[in-house]
């Protein structure tokens, strides 16, 4: 690429540059979206400017077909102050890369709403679009997506410092056996494992009950929204192609007339332009799919965070039942009375009382176990209240975010639906004007009406 | 003779066209209720006032008379064919019969129910006794009418009535949707007759209009004559020779009709897919008030985009009614009229093989005995060349007609379909600015929260913002033409350049601003997208990020 001072030289540098064009154009919308000044995004740009088909072999040893994409890394001092910005840091990662880091990320920041990764598979479509995953359209969606995630990690106060992730960003090499270095896997397993669990909290924490109601109805809603917005797209693509037969069907009619021919062959023509205007009209909404698609996947990652609390919530309550216990067998040495039927009060009566020395060794080895589920008790209590405070941090600045983010979606959206609606208004215009050349006295020579 | 209207006349028959506005103006001037609006319906009154004044031929006779003077007087009809058809539209003066039909009542009596229409007629015409009349009459009637028109009047086009015959438990024939449609027709039949230079004068048109009962059975008996000789003719006989004319009206017909037939079925489908998508529309406005529900924020965002979306639903429910009711109906009148001219041109061709065989009957016999040629022969001549005349005059009238209606039909579509967008824009956009308003609101309020890079004087900002681009704009518009895109040549191409525009006017403003970056990113991104022919596809997002940053409204751009 040539480099200059001045705009122009500039712009033809950038008008040069065609092929990839529609990629970085979008990169830099969703830059602008993503709040800048975090402390990642204030040292470097982030992009994933291209996507590629692969063709490699898998463990299994089986010929598979994958795609990989480009992340670039430009450093921002040398962009801004040089004039002649840095060749880009570039790098490949695969879909299942960014699942790992987004794995990593899940287990190692268990209080933070992880921004969610694009769907694997495109979900929600209507008719038209291609359910591939291969498919170019999809993967350029999906590469939106995948920078998107990006952006949103880097510019998350947390996150943004991880050493993992900036790893992820500008080592190509060594980062897998890396992130398996970390063995969060081994938390994984555990984690999992009692997450499914059906846990019972004695008492649970009114705020995240109602966050986590939040988030399924929010799912329910978005994806019955998505859908709806599917059928929709549907419906008004077919409105729009069957308009589209007025164009063959006038231009064939204009073939046996004098006076209206030429009027009905160019409104014909117009009526071609309307029918082929909805395909660009449509993609464009896929956009505002997406959006939404993002926050339908967000609801996810929120209930992962109420569940986890759930998790320490009982943990703690686990605990605490245990040292309530102990306390209990304590007392029942000292006085010597069995409230509860129990094996032990059975053998007593059995055997007789134990010896004096037994009940001492007893009596003390009760009370060390008490003191550690005191502090085990103490411990999770501690582990809890940090645990709240640092997700209830998050959750604030993810309600914050998605407030905004939604509803700037929603005037983008407006936005779309007012320049459809501009579209549709022109095109009629303009057919109107052809009928209105249409000529209405046949044999006056002069007798033309404009 | 009353054909000659003055020739002088014809200059006046020149209607003021409405005038087109630019079509990249266009979007800007729809936005207000405006010039455009106003001056199109305008129009529409000029074509229907002019509707009915098709008359230039105040003979009365022509159908039933066969002498020669009145053959002779067809043929001057014909000559002077040129100056009617142009006055044929200028010409109210000679309008002297006006019927409307309206007012459909409901009867219910032991046997049967039906619907009667008031006809109403006002006339200046000497074979009236009053100059306004008012009477009752059901569809039975208008076919009784229509009927004996036919057999009365075998040479002239006759207008077609609406369809008996409704499909039973599909249509309710008493439902108002149903009665006012056919009304309407019933109008359009009566007008079409009133306003017809020979049907007009027909007496059974004139019972029909004063008559208090009408006797169907009353025979006019002299008049039927005409028809019958027509009815039985050799069938099967070969034409020698169509006038080449009347084999081009054949054809014309044929794929006229077709072509009819596709445009109705579009149409139908056209209104099918319109309901279905209205179904889904209304869901999806519901979803957006239960999810505003669930929400604190934007609660209020998602109400407005629900609203929104049900008021589109309601314009859309408009335009398909519209569509249904005057669109379709006019349709369906002239595949019916078809039908017509095509039976009409059928007993021309009687007409003519009847001439010819005789003719041919004649010759044989006369190189036999060398009788002259016999009276009948000749009569028959004559009566084929009437049929030929009136036919022709018929036939250009209909033309005339169908151009006139169609174009207001089509202007009328298009019309239609404007005003729907029209409304969903407003819709949208006051969305938009609420919304905006909102947001900017939040911003002045949480300060701190985003970044405004010193956000001293955004008024400045905006005046130049709203300028360079539209100074732009012209440069680049001569530079597309230049190119060879005509301006219409791509719906999208106005849109596209706006848009660039849009980038340039803020590549014009961005060493002004410290936000130099921004721009940066702005405006690669319109040159990215610039041979794509996708810019529309940004338009959202950059609008909506410009305001983000400067609170400008963007309809000062888009």
């Amino acid at each position: 690429m040539i480099m200059a001072d001045s705009g122009s030289s500039e712009e033809a540098a950038v008008i040069g540059n065609t092929d990839i064009t529609s990629t970085e154009s979008e990169n830099n919308i969703i830059n602008t979206m993503v709040e800048r000044g975090t402390s990642l995004l204030k040292k470097m740009e982030i992009s994933v400017a291209e996507a590629e088909k692969r063709t490699g072999k898998n463990t299994v040893n089986m010929q598979e077909t994958y795609t990989v994409y480009l992340i670039e890394i430009r450093q921002a001092e040398s962009a801004t102050e040089g004039g002649t910005p840095a060749a880009p840091d570039t790098l490949w990662r695969r879909y299942s890369e960014f699942e790992l880091l987004r794995t990593y990320l899940l287990v190692t920041y268990p209080y933070i709403i992880i921004p969610p990764l694009p769907e694997k598979r495109a979900e929600f479509v209507w008719h038209k679009l291609s359910a591939d995953n291969l498919d170019p359209d999809f993967v350029e969606r999906r590469r939106v997506g995948l920078e998107n995630f990006l952006l949103r990690v880097a510019s998350h106060p947390v996150l943004s410092n991880d050493n993992i992730f900036f790893h992820f960003l500008t080592e190509e090499k060594g980062w897998r056996e890396a992130v398996l270095d970390t063995g969060f896997q081994d938390k994984v397993d555990s984690r999992l494992k009692s997450l499914s669990a059906m846990l019972r909290v004695k008492s649970p924490d009114r705020r995240f009950t109602a966050l986590k109601q939040y988030s399924d109805e929010l799912n329910a809603v978005v994806s019955q929204l998505l859908r709806v917005r599917a059928r929709v797209a549907d419906r008004l693509y077919g409105v729009y192609k069957v308009h589209g037969n007025y164009g063959r069907v006038f231009s064939e009619w204009s073939a046996i007339e004098k006076e209206m021919g030429d009027g009905l062959q160019s409104a014909g023509h117009h009526m071609d332009t309307y029918a082929a205007s909805i395909d660009d009209i449509l993609e464009e909404e896929e956009h505002y799919a997406d959006q939404l698609k993002e926050y339908l996947f967000y609801t996810d990652a929120v209930r992962s965070v109420c569940r986890k609390h759930e998790l320490m919530q009982y943990e703690l309550e686990m605990a605490s039942q245990d040292l309530a216990y102990k306390k209990q067998q304590k007392e029942e040495l000292v006085t010597g009375t069995v409230r509860i039927f129990s094996l032990k009060g059975m053998t007593s009566k059995l055997f007789g009382s134990e010896s004096q020395e037994q009940r001492e060794s007893r009596l003390s080895a009760l009370e060390q176990s008490i003191e550690e589920g005191i502090e085990a008790v103490m411990e999770k209590n501690t582990e809890c209240r940090d645990f709240v405070r640092a997700a209830w941090e998050d959750i604030e600045r993810f309600k914050e975010q998605k407030d905004k983010d939604l509803r700037e979606a929603l005037i983008s959206y407006a936005i779309m639906q007012i320049s459809m609606c501009k579209k549709g208004i022109q095109v009629w215009s303009n057919a109107k004007e052809c009928f209105n050349k249409i000529k209405l006295q046949s044999l006056l020579p002069n007798g033309s009406d404009i | 003779m009353s054909v000659g209207t003055p020739r002088g006349l014809a200059s006046s028959g020149q209607k003021p066209i409405t005038e087109i506005p630019h079509p990249l103006s266009a979007a800007e001037e729809s936005l207000s209720p405006g010039p455009d609006v106003s001056i199109s319906s305008g129009g529409d009154k000029d074509l229907e006032l002019t509707n009915g004044t098709l008359v230039e031929n105040s003979s009365p006779a022509s159908a039933s008379s066969t002498s020669t003077s009145a053959l002779l007087s067809r043929l001057q009809v014909e000559d002077n064919f040129e100056a009617d058809a142009a006055d044929l539209y200028a010409t109210t003066e000679t309008r002297d019969l006006f019927v409307t039909v309206d007012d459909p009542k409901k009867h219910v009596s032991t046997m049967e129910t039906y619907i009667t229409y008031r006809v109403s007629t006002k006339t200046t015409r000497i074979e009236f006794d009053l100059p306004e009349y008012s009477v009752r009459r059901r569809y039975q009637d208008f076919d009784w009418l229509r009927v004996k028109l036919e057999e009365t009047q075998p040479t002239n086009l006759i207008p077609p009535l609406p369809e008996k015959f409704v499909m039973k438990g599909v249509v309710d024939r008493f439902s108002e949707e149903f009665v006012e449609t056919r009304m309407k027709a019933l109008d359009k039949f009566l007008k079409r007759v009133a306003d017809h230079p020979v049907l007009s004068f027909n007496p059974h048109l004139n019972a029909f209009l004063t008559a208090k009962d009408l006797n169907k059975r009353q025979g006019l008996a002299l008049l039927t004559k005409m028809g019958e000789s027509v009815k039985h003719v050799a069938g099967g006989y070969k034409l020698r020779a169509r006038p080449p004319e009347f084999n081009a009206m054949g054809e014309y017909l044929d794929t006229f009709s077709q072509k009819l037939g596709t445009i109705d079925r579009i149409a139908q489908r056209i209104l099918r897919e319109q309901s279905e998508y209205l179904t889904e529309l209304r869901e999806y406005a519901s979803v957006y008030s239960s999810w505003a529900g669930s929400e604190e924020e934007l609660q209020r965002p998602l109400e407005g985009v629900a609203g929104c979306v049900t008021t589109c639903c309601g314009a859309l429910e408009d335009l398909s009614e519209n569509m249904s009711q005057d669109f379709l109906p006019v349709l369906r009148e002239y595949v019916l009229y078809t039908e017509t001219m095509k039976n009409v041109l059928r007993k021309r061709d009687q007409s003519q093989a009847e001439y010819e065989g005789r003719l041919e009957a004649a010759v044989l016999r006369k190189q036999e005995d060398r009788t002259p040629m016999p009276l009948e022969v000749e009569k028959c001549q004559d009566k084929m060349e009437c049929f030929n005349a009136d036919l022709k005059a018929d036939w250009e009238r209909w033309q005339c007609n169908k151009r006139q209606d169609f174009k207001q039909l089509l202007i009328g579509m298009a019309d239609k379909n404007i005003n729907y967008y029209e409304k969903c824009q407003t819709a949208w956009e006051s969305l938009v600015t609420v919304l905006q308003d909102k947001q900017t609101e939040d911003k002045t309020s949480i300060g701190s929260h985003v970044p405004r890079r010193s956000g001293k004087s955004p008024p400045l900002m905006t005046a130049s913002l709203v300028q360079a681009p539209w100074i732009l704009l012209d440069a680049l518009s001569d530079q597309r033409k230049a190119v060879g895109h005509s301006p219409h040549e791509d719906a999208g191409t106005c849109w596209e350049s706006r848009d660039l525009m849009v980038g340039m006017g803020m590549r014009a403003n961005r060493l002004k601003d410290r936000a130099a970056e921004t721009f940066d990113i702005f405006v690669n991104s319109f040159f990215h997208y610039i041979p794509g022919y996708k810019s529309s596809k940004l338009l959202g997002y950059t609008v909506y990020i410009l305001t983000k940053i400067y609170n400008i409204n963007i309809f000062f751009l888009a």
